[in-house]
């Protein structure tokens, strides 16, 4: 064959070229610019707009955030500093209110001596939110996962020691009765009298219980009272609180919706709807205002823990909705196969349905979770003191920074961004370590 | 060997309830039902207690009373005599005003951003993900109040406008100038725009509780018709199509039907606009729109758009490759390709978001107590509730009207999934 090819053809080249190097608008920055950046016209057009904006935005912006000041005592003194610094028509920042005010944007008006209390508090968080985040933390931390609402309780609010310890008493009392009548062999009715033991333990025993212990052994730490809080430390308490109590409700508001049981589920449905109509300001309102007639007379117990009760109700609600989409999600096939096994309903959510489901549902809950924690800021218009608005309030309210907006709120914004897309990147993470199929 | 036999029939005893899965339901249903009206009778007598406490009873009443406040911003009229149910309309129009036009403009903006966000140009596709990130993540109260600081703090003062004789004989500008032909004046006392105006004007209607310009709704009929119009034309060469295979001509008709009768109408009714004018210390004419409605409007809108864009981008992504695809092996063109194929299946994704996203700017329209824009929140929630005293009957009635809203803008919704659902098993 080759010899017959040899004869018709003319020439046959023998050797190798040498490779080439491609032609110079295929290769490196050239190549990439156009494919990347002007591919075609309306590309190149969109591409120059873009670079026109940020040429405008850094022409505009830079100056002033390089001529930052942070060393000044006032606005006057950060305005006289730019402008013999860098003349009379520049204009920049003055960083010196973060610095001055940086307790205040912190802690609100908490007592400066006890500072210790709520770091403390935001590192033993940090602790005890690993063993739930991440699977490599050690399992022991569990335990101070567990011991964390109360400790926190502690050293945020302060007061006697035996408050807190009595009311996990309250849920010792629960597990003991819930173990004592299991082993009796009542199971079905041994959560219903765990709870009722627990509910009677809080409702008249704690109380009676506290104040002996306190009268035996006086353990107590310094009171700080709601109004005092303020700031960050104000944010993270109604959210970290919010967050850790929407998610179980909201997963018992989406079976609740899910029922087969009409009643159950038409009042889940009730609750859902209403609270999902309802601006949260208005909820907030009813907590501030409205709690004073619905509560019997005299009663009168703490606004943060008012704002948090709403603040969950309200997220609980979302989070109902975003599982409700997961559960709706899972093939009917998953239920079937849990109860073909026989598993009764509790078995078969706990074991089946809802890992599933709370996988599917994660994008969704942690984005209820940080709009939760941008919803913080609203408590300013129940007269608590929230970093955004109160605080800021409170700083351009005194005459040495009276007129200052852009610096505040630069602030107060980056840090509610690192928070919220930190949230927004564990979620990410979170989903792909959950992720099973191997595509 | 065991053999099957049928459930034995003893009597009923007291613990099937409990044990027996036919009557447990019933028995949770009976709990939960006592519970629920223990917990309301409960609330109930709490509050009748305290309102006989505190010598208050519960009655509407108070809406009819005089109001005695004003209202700057408003879209009927109104004085401080006007009674509390009047306030709370005004608020209620109020706030319906600043959704709607944040509603329109998220909109605009989110579906040009998320669309951008999946452009192949890598710099644009950047610029959009700082954007849509940094809104998402950043309470959209501070875009608010950064967006009020920007109209009261950095917008030109009106005298700023001015241009006197010696400036003009020096040769000099003022500081600021109108933007679009000298139409609209940014101020730090409000947004003076061009205001439409009518010579020969059809007068208004009254309508009991608001008047309404004959001459807008005379604008609305023709237009309507002029649709109606048009969709007979299209569908009449549809019909020719069907018959002939060729279609006429139709665009210029179509042109011509959807354009002229409201031309001729607005020329009839002597249509001008009426242009904000610098007089004295302040700009005349025109509408003033306070800068709170342009703070809040402005802040909602870039707050909403970076969430609306992500609806659109995950819409788009979620029509998969083979869609696009097999549209071209049928041969339709790329256009149609978009229209039959790729919208209709991209829609039926980002429509219930986009409408939760609605429903998301009503309710954060309640933040404009931060700004001073008086909304339902305002008037009803805020003046009125302090006035009176009113707090049960005002914050119910607040919470019943947001409802209204909620139910009605997810009424809607429903009604939209339910027509473009899959139909399966």
């Amino acid at each position: 064959m080759s010899d017959t090819h040899a004869e018709t053809v003319a020439f046959v080249r023998e050797t190798m070229l040498p490779q080439a190097a491609p032609p110079a608008s295929q290769t490196g920055a050239v190549r990439w610019l156009r494919e990347n950046l002007f591919s075609t016209w309306v590309n190149g057009a969109l591409t120059v707009l873009g670079l026109l904006a940020i040429f405008w935005l850094g022409t505009h912006l830079l100056p002033w955030f390089l001529h930052g000041v942070w060393n000044a005592n006032s606005l006057a003194e950060c305005r006289e500093i730019i402008a013999n610094r860098w003349g009379d028509e520049a204009s920049g920042a003055c960083w010196a209110v973060i610095r001055e005010r940086w307790n205040q944007f912190l802690f609100g008006f908490y007592p400066s001596h006890l500072y210790w209390r709520p770091i403390l508090a935001l590192l033993l968080l940090f602790a005890a939110l690993a063993p739930v985040l991440f699977g490599s933390a050690p399992r022991q931390l569990l335990i101070l996962s567990l011991a964390y609402p109360g400790l926190a309780y502690l050293l945020l609010w302060g007061g006697s020691v035996w408050f807190p310890i009595s009311a996990y008493l309250g849920f010792g009392a629960g597990i003991a009765a819930f173990l004592l009548l299991r082993r009796a062999g009542q199971s079905l009715l041994a959560p219903i009298v765990a709870v009722l033991a627990a509910v009677l333990w809080w409702l008249f025993l704690a109380g009676p219980v506290e104040r002996g212990l306190q009268s035996m052994i006086p353990l107590a730490m310094e009171p700080v009272r709601s109004n005092a809080f303020g700031g960050f430390v104000l944010s993270i308490t109604i959210g970290v609180a919010a967050i850790a109590l929407s998610l179980p409700l909201g997963i018992v508001l989406a079976l609740g919706r899910r029922s087969d049981m009409f009643l159950v589920k038409a009042l889940s449905v009730g609750f859902i709807e209403f609270i999902r109509g309802v601006p949260l300001i208005t909820l907030l309102f009813t907590a501030s205002l409205l709690l004073n007639y619905f509560l019997p007379p005299g009663t009168n117990f703490d606004i943060i823990l008012r704002v948090i009760i709403m603040v969950t109700l309200f997220a609980a609600a979302y989070i109902a909705e975003v599982i409700r989409g997961g559960l709706a999600a899972l093939p009917r096939g998953q239920y079937e196969a849990a109860d073909a096994l026989g598993l009764d309903y509790f078995k078969s959510m706990r074991l089946i349905i809802l890992p599933q489901a709370l996988k599917i549902s994660i994008p969704g809950i942690v984005s209820t979770f940080i709009g939760l924690f941008k919803d913080t800021t609203l408590v300013i218009f129940v007269g608590l003191l929230d970093p955004l608005k109160g605080i800021t309030d409170a700083v351009r309210a005194a005459i040495e920074w009276k007129g200052i907006y852009w610096e505040p709120f630069i602030f107060v914004g980056a840090i509610f961004f690192v928070f919220n897309f930190a949230m927004s990147r564990y979620s990410m993470h979170l989903e792909r370590r959950l992720k099973r199929d191997h595509r | 060997m065991t053999i099957a036999t049928d459930p034995p029939k003893d009597s009923f005893r007291l613990s099937m309830l409990l044990y027996d899965t036919r009557y447990r339901a019933l028995t949770i249903q009976v709990v939960v039902l006592l519970l629920f009206m223990a917990g309301v009778a409960w609330l109930v007598d709490n509050t009748i207690q305290n309102l006989q406490t505190l010598g208050k009873d519960f009655s509407f009443g108070f809406l009819t009373n005089r109001a005695g406040y004003d209202i700057n911003q408003r879209l009927i009229a109104y004085t401080n005599d006007s009674s509390h149910a009047r306030a709370m309309l005004v608020g209620l129009l109020n706030t319906l005003l600043v959704s709607a036009m944040a509603c329109a403009a998220a909109t605009v903006i989110g579906i040009f951003v998320g669309v951008l966000r999946l452009s192949p140009n890598w710099l644009i596709a950047r610029l959009m993900t700082v954007y849509v990130e940094m809104f998402r993540n950043i309470p959209v109260l501070l875009w608010i109040l950064v967006a009020y600081a920007v109209f009261t703090e950095v917008t030109p003062q009106p005298r700023d406008f001015r241009l006197t004789p010696e400036m003009e004989a020096a040769g000099e500008t003022p500081a600021a100038s109108m933007l679009l032909f000298d139409s609209i004046a940014i101020t730090n006392r409000g947004t003076s725009i061009p205001e439409p105006l009518f010579d020969r004007s059809l007068g208004n209607v009254s309508l009991g509780l608001f008047d309404v310009s004959l001459d807008l709704v005379a604008l609305v009929a023709v237009i309507v018709a002029a649709v109606l119009a048009n969709r007979a034309l299209l569908r009449q060469a549809a019909r020719i199509q069907d018959a002939t295979g060729r279609r006429p001509t139709t665009w210029w008709k179509s042109l011509l039907i959807l354009v002229l009768p409201p031309v001729l109408l607005l020329v009839a009714l002597g249509f001008h606009l009426g242009l904000p004018e610098l007089a004295g210390f302040n700009f005349q004419g025109g509408i003033l729109v306070s800068n709170s409605l342009m703070a809040l409007w402005l802040g909602l809108t870039l707050y909403t758009a970076a969430f609306i864009a992500e609806a659109v981008r995950a819409g788009i992504l979620a029509v998969s490759r083979g869609q696009t695809e097999a549209a071209y092996a049928l041969g339709l063109r790329p256009r149609r390709t978009m229209s039959l194929v790729i919208l209709p299946q991209a829609l039926r994704v980002i429509v219930p978001p986009l409408i939760s996203q609605y429903l998301n700017i009503t309710k954060n329209s309640s933040l404009a107590i931060a700004v001073g824009y008086m909304d339902l929140r305002g008037t009803l929630g805020g003046i009125t509730l302090n006035q009176t005293g009113r707090e049960l009957e005002a914050v119910l009635l607040m919470m019943l009207i947001y409802l209204i809203i909620s139910l009605v803008i997810s009424g809607v919704m429903n009604v939209y999934n339910n027509s473009v659902r899959l139909k399966e098993r």
